[in-house]
């Protein structure tokens, strides 16, 4: 291979790599890499590609445990849910493209997280999204452009959009955050590996024709927001959901023939980051292709810009030689282009040919494991403000402060967005949208699989070590309202830049205290993501927002739970100690103004404690409802609780012992605590599982009538809380 | 009793509707390709939900140009049972097989929600399971099922008892705030004044099993079954 010219800094700046990483290519390629070369280069280490600012902490997490059949470093997750099925599950961000272009950047972030359910051979069945935008009304233009675009994909595709989360803060004014989340079912003997097994084996490029959109889109997402990234909207993708479900059924349709060896999807990097991830997981392996067989949308197209178009809807198929035509035939069957673009080698070498001249030629793992993690120092930043709870206002009117709580962005229903979303395609939605988490049954067998997404980033910003610990504890909560048990875990860190010793120490911490909890939970991380540079023109850094995917299992999904109550007459408890955790509260800056003091202190001992009781009560079937206690605390829940079921709730006053306050009890954000509703015949029995597990409850009331009261303290009707709960969010 | 589940490219809604069919009624099922110009023995062909050719230009726009739809025009001309739901009405509208079209939800919003709609007729093969003006639940989902049609049109589908399903309250009150994307008179669904060709927008086939939120949509599917026996017994 020809030496290229020597690089100045600005074509560096271009394309993403350092002096000093570029030095390092120099070095390893003994010449000067070319103009392809540098491209292909430079999106493979970037840091959306190469997570070589994250990789060091990443190993940190625990990924093995007993269930999990594929861990990270594949297109996605797996874990063994019984009866020969496995679940297929990751969780990918699309946070730069969407703020640009809010519709297409969700919209192609649901339709990548899709493929890459796909390639591991199984059938998508469910999609959830979590979400984060600057205050409305000033952020509408991202909100709607985002829910459309999620549900303009997810809905044309037909695949139930069934759960996800929205919050609203200041920090997302300028970088709105779009998580997308994909679970999917495959037998686990039919579980496939991107693995470029095979020397001689053809590569398939099938899918949509190779355009220019989206070249550098990678790079772009390595670097902060500014001014000038308007002018990137041509790095934005644009989705053809149409396309991808023919994609879709035809890579179903692999199932039935031995002749394929790998699928892979083309997303961030696209045929360059393709093919080098496919080769770089077989020791050994390299790989051969001809950029002048790739079908294109456009004339005109530089070998240069085929290995770096971020083109939608296109995956890379592996085929033992000479059986070539039987996979094409059955895209053909779909209408769709494949072409024979190359060939799995043995040298370990990345060969890019156009036509008969050698374009690019390098070493497969300086491509995928070359760019040098970054050492990046943490430091702590000045603690957030001290919560003084003395100088807090005594709450005076605790059904008002329950309306204005319910109505806050934060907290009201979020049926406006969701009644935009398909949730029911595929007839497998046994839990809608509403609730805790959302459940999905395995057709053809008893099993339910419950999924969640889920973080606070206010606790996080005020501690990232117990957020991140809290974001699991929830997730797992809402998994356990279900009656399910929590299964594993897909992460996806959205923080701001790296660079900066605090944002630094806040990933390191976070991710520790994600480590620990998901350890003390037994929870292994399967798949994950990270996007760093969540900070528009470096002067408004997003809260660390640490994202947690959760799916859990129940056997036999007749027994699953709702959040609402279920009849009249059951008593409602209150499973869990309560503790004066107003700091980061939704109660604390809604009727306070202020964002303060540490977020609830979480006892893991006490979450399995008290998830165990949920579990092993809703298992005898003891239960008819169990709700999580979360942001607004336990009167939020029990309203909501109130308004699922169509059923209000009476009890006495309630009178905290000492030094528990009354805001804290009402509206305190403590972990670890879920409101049940409990038929009076089986009360004696979840007392006593109560005693034998050590946790505390507190019987709050029965659930009956139209109104939500507590003698003498609190007293609003279904018909007002309704009113505060469903107005329009934006 | 064949029923025939029709797949185009971009149709979403076939699995559901087979699955209801094969697994919940137990009926025998053939999917029939886009490209087949042949029913294959079928009683009664589905047009199921979905974005078929992706619904460029228009909601079955393209649909209707496809090798099978010549066929279904064919078959029911001779009086055998086709069944449009959702994109399936739409497609239905397109061909001129029913009247009227489907243009954008009032709220120009995608809609997905349970309903309740009123049975105008019970004395259809495909709703003869169900009681006289009875309610029932089935959800939608939508972004384009907003019936339109001209006034001309609307008067004679009223006339001839041809609007079978109208979206209406727990009570089968049909009032404005029980129509969830627009229609021309609550309408969800119509049939042909034949009465062999039904066009609706909110989907049976999620609702044919309890653990779904409810079973209503079984009783069309159970009609349409029934109404094939009394064919053979007749």
């Amino acid at each position: 291979m020809k030496a290229g010219p020597a690089v100045d800094e600005r074509r560096l700046r271009e394309v993403a790599l350092s002096p000093e990483e570029y030095r390092g290519i120099v070095e390893r390629l003994k010449r000067q890499p070319n103009e392809v070369e540098l491209g292909m280069l430079g999106v493979l280490w970037s840091e959306h590609c190469s997570y070589k600012s994250s990789k060091a902490l990443l190993r940190r997490l625990p990924s093995a445990g007993k269930a999990v059949l594929q861990g990270p470093g594949e297109n996605a997750g797996a874990v063994s849910i019984g009866e020969g099925w496995a679940a297929v599950f990751k969780i990918e961000s699309h946070n730069h493209p969407s703020a640009i272009e809010p519709y297409q950047g969700a919209a192609t972030g649901v339709g990548g997280i899709i493929r890459d359910v796909i390639a591991m051979g199984a059938r998508p069945v469910a999609l959830l999204d979590s979400l984060r935008f600057g205050p409305p009304p000033e952020s509408d233009r991202h909100f709607e452009g985002v829910v459309a675009g999620v549900g303009g994909y997810g809905n044309c595709i037909g695949i139930p959009t069934v759960g996800g989360e929205v919050y609203f803060d200041e920090c997302y004014a300028q970088n709105p955050l779009v998580n997308a989340m994909c679970v999917g079912l495959v037998r686990v003997d039919q579980l496939m590996r991107a693995r470029a097994e095979g020397t001689g084996n053809s590569i398939l490029l099938v899918g949509a024709d190779t355009g220019r959109d989206g070249i550098h889109g990678a790079s772009f997402a390595s670097l902060e927001l500014d001014d000038s990234s308007a002018e990137r909207r041509p790095a934005v993708q644009v989705g053809n959901p149409f396309l991808e479900k023919c994609l879709l059924e035809a890579c179903m349709d692999l199932a039935h023939t031995d002749a394929v060896v790998a699928v892979q999807d083309l997303g961030a990097a696209g045929l360059t980051s393709a093919v080098a991830e496919c080769a770089g997981r077989v020791e050994g392996a390299g790989a051969r292709i001809d950029v002048s067989r790739v079908p294109r949308r456009e004339r005109g197209m530089r070998p240069y810009d085929v290995m770096l178009s971020e083109s939608q809807e296109r995956m890379l198929v592996v085929v033992r030689r000479g059986r070539e035509a039987e996979v094409e035939a059955i895209f053909e069957a779909w209408d769709l282009t494949s072409a024979v673009i190359g060939e799995v080698t043995d040298d370990g070498l990345l060969t890019v040919m156009d036509g008969g001249d050698e374009v690019a030629r390098l070493p497969v793992q300086l491509l995928t494991d070359g760019a040098p993690a970054r050492r990046l120092v943490g430091m702590a930043p000045e603690p957030a403000p001290e919560l003084d709870l003395d100088s807090l206002a005594p709450l005076s009117d605790p059904g008002a402060a329950l309306l204005r709580l319910l109505a806050s962005p934060n907290l009201m229903s979020r049926r406006g967005i969701f009644r935009r979303y398909d949730h029911m395609v595929g007839d497998g939605t046994v839990i809608a949208p509403g609730g805790d988490a959302a459940m999905i049954r395995v057709k053809g067998t008893e099993l339910g699989l419950a999924m969640t997404t889920d973080c606070n980033s206010r606790y996080c910003h005020l501690d990232p070590h117990t957020g991140a610990q809290l974001a699991v504890a929830e997730a797992a909560r809402n998994i356990i309202a279900t009656g399910a048990r929590p299964l594993a875990v897909t992460d996806c860190l959205n923080f701001a830049n790296p660079d900066r010793p605090e944002v630094y120490w806040e990933l390191e911490e976070a991710v520790d205290g994600l480590a620990y909890a998901c350890r003390a939970l037994e929870l292994p991380v399967v798949s994950g993501n990270v996007s760093l540079y969540n900070d528009a023109s470096g002067q408004s850094p997003i809260y660390p927002t640490p994202v947690i995917g959760m799916v859990g299992l129940i056997d036999d999904y007749a027994r699953r739970l709702g959040a609402g109550f279920r009849a009249e007459g059951d008593f409602v408890l209150l499973i869990g100690s309560s503790h004066n955790d107003l700091g980061g509260s939704e109660y604390l800056k809604i009727e306070h103004g202020q964002v303060a003091g540490r977020p609830p202190a979480l006892d893991l001992a006490r979450e399995r404690a008290s998830g165990a009781l949920v579990l092993a009560a809703a298992e005898h079937g003891y239960l008819h409802s169990a709700h999580d206690c979360a942001e607004g605390g336990m009167l939020v829940a029990l309203a909501e609780s109130c308004l699922l079921g169509g059923i209000g709730m009476r009890g006495p006053a309630i009178r905290p012992e000492s030094p528990l306050r009354l805001d804290s009890a009402l509206f305190g954000e403590s972990p670890s605590r879920f409101i049940v509703s409990v038929p009076s015949r089986a009360m004696p029995e979840v007392q006593s599982l109560a005693r034998r597990h050590h946790v505390e409850i507190a019987l709050l009331g029965l659930a009956g009538g139209d109104v939500l009261e507590f003698e003498g303290q609190v007293k609003v009707s279904l018909a007002d809380l309704r009113g505060a709960w469903e107005g329009r969010i934006t | 009793m064949r029923f025939g589940v029709v797949v185009f490219p971009g149709t979403w809604s076939d699995r559901d509707c087979g699955w209801v069919v094969d697994q919940v009624l137990g009926a025998e099922l053939q999917y029939l390709w886009h490209k087949d110009a042949d029913l294959k023995g079928c009683d009664c062909v589905i047009l199921p939900g979905g974005f078929a050719y992706g619904d460029y230009l228009r909601t079955g726009a393209i649909a209707r140009f496809a090798p099978v739809m010549e066929k279904i025009g064919e078959f029911a001309d001779r009086g055998g049972l086709v069944w449009g739901i959702c994109n399936g009405f739409q497609i239905l509208c397109e061909a001129g097989l029913l009247p009227g079209a489907l243009i954008r939800n009032a709220s120009l919003e995608f809609r997905c929600q349970w309903t309740n709609l009123l049975v105008e007729r019970n004395d259809l093969a495909f709703t003869s399971k169900c009681e006289e003006r009875e309610v029932i639940r089935v959800p939608i989902s939508h972004g384009e099922g907003n019936y339109f049609a001209d006034p001309a049109t609307l008067s004679r589908l009223e006339q001839r008892g041809q609007v079978v399903f109208r979206y209406c309250d727990g009570d089968g009150r049909v009032i404005p705030s029980s129509n969830p994307n627009g229609s021309l008179h609550n309408i969800a669904g119509i049939v042909n004044a034949r009465g062999n060709v039904l066009g609706m927008m909110p989907h049976p086939e999620r609702c044919a099993e309890t653990e779904l939120g409810g079973t209503d949509g079984l009783k069309l599917f159970r009609s349409v079954a029934e109404s094939a026996i009394k064919v053979l017994v007749s």
